[in-house]
């Protein structure tokens, strides 16, 4: 029925659908597909052995992100020292040239985190789909697309029919009312969720967003919200374009232009859920109740407030759940319900798809302006992208990170993961502003405690886990 | 894809909760560009001690497990990143067949692209088979996905998985070969969505900064476009 109320999530859905392939099986259309070196040479190889072609190179878009070093940029694929991170690269290079695919120059300005540069190309479209081998996708539902993760073979699956096999998700409404207090950020506010729901809470669901606090956030603060819903197992994150979207992608290189642009921003204010329509799941959040988060152990879920403490497993009554917090405990390096604020640091790393735009920047540079980083304390500012880098520099945060201690680099995934040479030596206890914690993520034996921006740049500062709200 | 009819071998009991596929397969054994190997690094801490020694104590060091080709795990198995390297990481270790209270819905829908088959069990029946796998006597089970039984030294327990799916795990079918069968519906699509969505259709990637795309699609199965 054509006028029966849809979710945000079922108008993208339906506009996308190509075809039924039985039962509950489409076949989706793909708008945008996204590449980087790490997951996608087995799909071209894929391609190469069955003589297949990309169907949409104009539609596929590659940067190099996770393997490259964040210093010295300047000397492109040659100054990449490991030998495995330069053929990886390099095989992109060679793969993107070969299909003729656009890629995002190492060197130029518009290289970054895939996640960062999508948007900020105006790649990320209201009421597209969006697909990448990297589970972060989700970051574009901010924008009111549907974005999500793939794998490999589905990668090529994309390359070659620029459609993939899908069914329908279920749909969690996560509705998120009331103000946020001072020092509680869009950060805290989806790892409280997370630390509500748990890691699998939403495994199979798209979420939408929706409520006051959402439609006051900024568009980094949904990003981060939506990127890391898949760290509640979610497929999808969401948030229904408004205003504020429409003014953040008008001018952008790759959005549409002129009277495109209009047309298009009527077509998306028709995207947000119709009064009516109904999800599978609700969930209510009051975000005046968000206090400043960080995680204990090596899950996001393992999460508590500043002022809280490790987990006692001799309170946890299933022998399962109580073995795991035993062991997450031990890699950490902690007492059973040992308290956080105070925890001597290592390393301060604030950069990542969730937490290296402009605005994290700025809300770090804020507690760092005038302050030194604590001498025990290695600290790094790894910008999202070239523009992000560049856009800082003309506001001074630089200089800013400078001036207190931070070293400040090139864009890249740098620290979030142990692929490239940022990473945790083992036993160091490290603030991130990353989004998984899970053991050895940044690097063998590296000990992750998630926070927003200003959270991991006064831990850098105090040299020790602090409440931010302290030092504001 | 290789097909999945019935397999029989040893299953590797490992109780624990919410195994991420960075547990499966550590990023840095991602800066490879082929799909084989990778069974080295598969569960590399827990295996492994830092000096590079085996762990005796990991259960899939020990005699009969180490040659196992089907693992019992609780819920939430393969969460968090959407590499693929860490179902061929299992692959090229030899496991086929996962069974688990609930899996991570990437990586769920990553096994069936490989030929793993990942079943769902309830907690009860995932408990019974964590201690009977966990004799190396009873280790051994067969599973049937025609019958979609699980054949046990303890009884036989049935398993539920979706038809479409089941059955292009037994034909062993290439999916994109099905979807190219439709490509006149994506054509139809495409040519829809120039009309009322342009900017859909047209991602003026032609930038400064980026090497530019080839702007001919190749549109046929068989060709390409290099
Ligand atoms: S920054 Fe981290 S999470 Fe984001 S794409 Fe890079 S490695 Fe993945």
């Amino acid at each position: 029925m054509a006028d029966e109320p849809k979710t945000l999530y079922r108008k993208i859905w339906d506009a996308h659908a190509v075809t039924c392939l039985g039962s509950d099986e489409w076949l989706l259309y793909i708008d945008r597909h996204l590449l980087y070196e790490v997951t996608s040479p087995q799909a071209f190889d894929g391609l190469r052995e069955a003589g297949r072609g990309v169907r949409r190179p104009d539609l596929t878009f590659a940067v190099a992100d996770h393997n490259v070093p964040t210093h010295n940029r300047a000397g492109g694929l040659a100054a990449i020292d490991d030998p495995d991170s330069r053929m990886q690269v390099g095989q992109l290079e060679k793969n993107v040239r070969e299909f003729g695919i656009a890629y995002a120059d190492l060197t130029g300005p518009r290289h970054g985190i895939v996640h960062v540069v999508g948007p900020e190309l105006g790649l990320t479209l209201p009421g597209a789909t969006i697909v990448c081998g990297d589970s972060h996708t989700s970051t574009h539902g901010a924008f009111g697309a549907l974005a999500f993760g793939i794998g490999t073979s589905e990668a090529e699956h994309v390359l070659a029919t620029q459609t993939l096999v899908q069914k329908p998700s279920r749909n969690l409404l996560i509705r998120i009312d009331g103000e946020l207090g001072t020092g509680v950020t869009p950060k805290d506010v989806i790892l409280a969720i997370i630390g509500q729901i748990g890691t699998a809470g939403a495994t199979s669901y798209v979420i939408e967003y929706a409520g006051s606090t959402v439609r006051a956030m900024d568009m980094a603060g949904r990003m981060t919200l939506c990127n890391m819903a898949i760290e509640a197992g979610a497929r999808a994150g969401m948030v229904a374009p408004d205003e504020k979207t429409f003014d953040w992608l008008r001018g952008r290189p790759c959005a549409p232009a002129g009277e495109d642009f209009d047309r298009a921003v009527e077509q998306w204010r028709l995207l947000a859920t119709d009064p009516g329509a109904t999800y599978d799941r609700e969930l209510e959040i009051d975000a005046a109740a968000i206090a400043p988060m960080v995680t204990w152990g090596t899950s996001p879920e393992a999460v508590t407030t500043i002022a809280g403490r490790a987990a006692d497993p001799a309170n946890i009554a299933d022998p399962a759940r109580r073995a795991q917090a035993e062991k997450m405990l031990a890699y950490m390096g902690l007492e059973p319900g040992q308290k956080l604020a105070g925890l001597p640091i290592d390393v301060a790393f604030i950069g990542s798809c969730t937490n290296s735009r402009i605005e994290d920047l700025r809300a770090a540079a804020k507690i760092a302006e005038g302050r030194k980083v604590a001498d025990h304390v290695r600290a790094l500012v790894v910008p999202g992208s070239a523009e992000v880098k560049a856009q800082a520099e003309a506001e001074g945060l630089d200089a800013i990170f400078r001036a207190a201690g931070f070293d400040w680099r090139d864009a890249g995934c740098s620290m979030c993961l142990g692929l490239n040479p940022d990473r945790l030596a083992p036993g160091e206890r490290c603030a991130s502003t990353s989004n998984r914690n899970f053991e050895g993520r940044q690097g063998p034996g590296g000990r992750t405690h998630l926070m927003s921006p200003a959270m991991a740049a006064a831990a850098a500062i105090a040299g020790r886990l602090v409440d931010v709200r302290e030092m504001q | 894809m290789e097909p999945f009819r019935t397999i029989t071998g040893i299953a590797a009991p490992l109780p624990v909760g919410n195994i991420d596929t960075d547990m499966i397969l550590a990023a840095r054994f991602m800066k490879t560009v082929s799909r084989k190997g990778l069974g080295q690094g598969l569960f590399y801490s827990a295996r492994f001690t830092p000096e590079g020694k085996e762990r005796p104590d990991f259960i899939m060091n020990r005699s009969p497990w180490r040659d196992a080709r089907i693992l019992v795990v609780l819920a939430n198995f393969g969460c968090g990143s959407s590499r693929e390297h860490a179902p061929w990481a299992l692959l090229d270790f030899g496991i086929r067949c996962v069974i688990a209270e609930s899996f991570a819905d990437i990586f769920y829908g990553n096994c069936f692209k490989n030929g793993i088959l990942p079943i769902v069990l309830p907690p009860a029946e995932i408990a019974r088979l964590l201690e009977l796998t966990s004799e190396p006597g009873d280790a051994e089970l067969t599973v049937d996905l025609e019958r979609q039984v699980i054949l046990t030294a303890g009884g036989t327990i049935p398993f539920d998985i979706d038809e479409q799916r089941r059955q292009r795990m037994l034909d062993g079918a290439d999916d994109i070969a099905l979807a190219l069968r439709h490509v006149d519906e994506v054509n139809a699509h495409e040519m829809r969505v120039r009309d009322i969505a342009p900017w859909l259709d047209e991602a003026r990637l032609d930038q400064p900064g980026i090497t530019a795309p080839n702007t001919m699609p190749c549109i046929s199965e068989g060709t390409t476009n290099a």
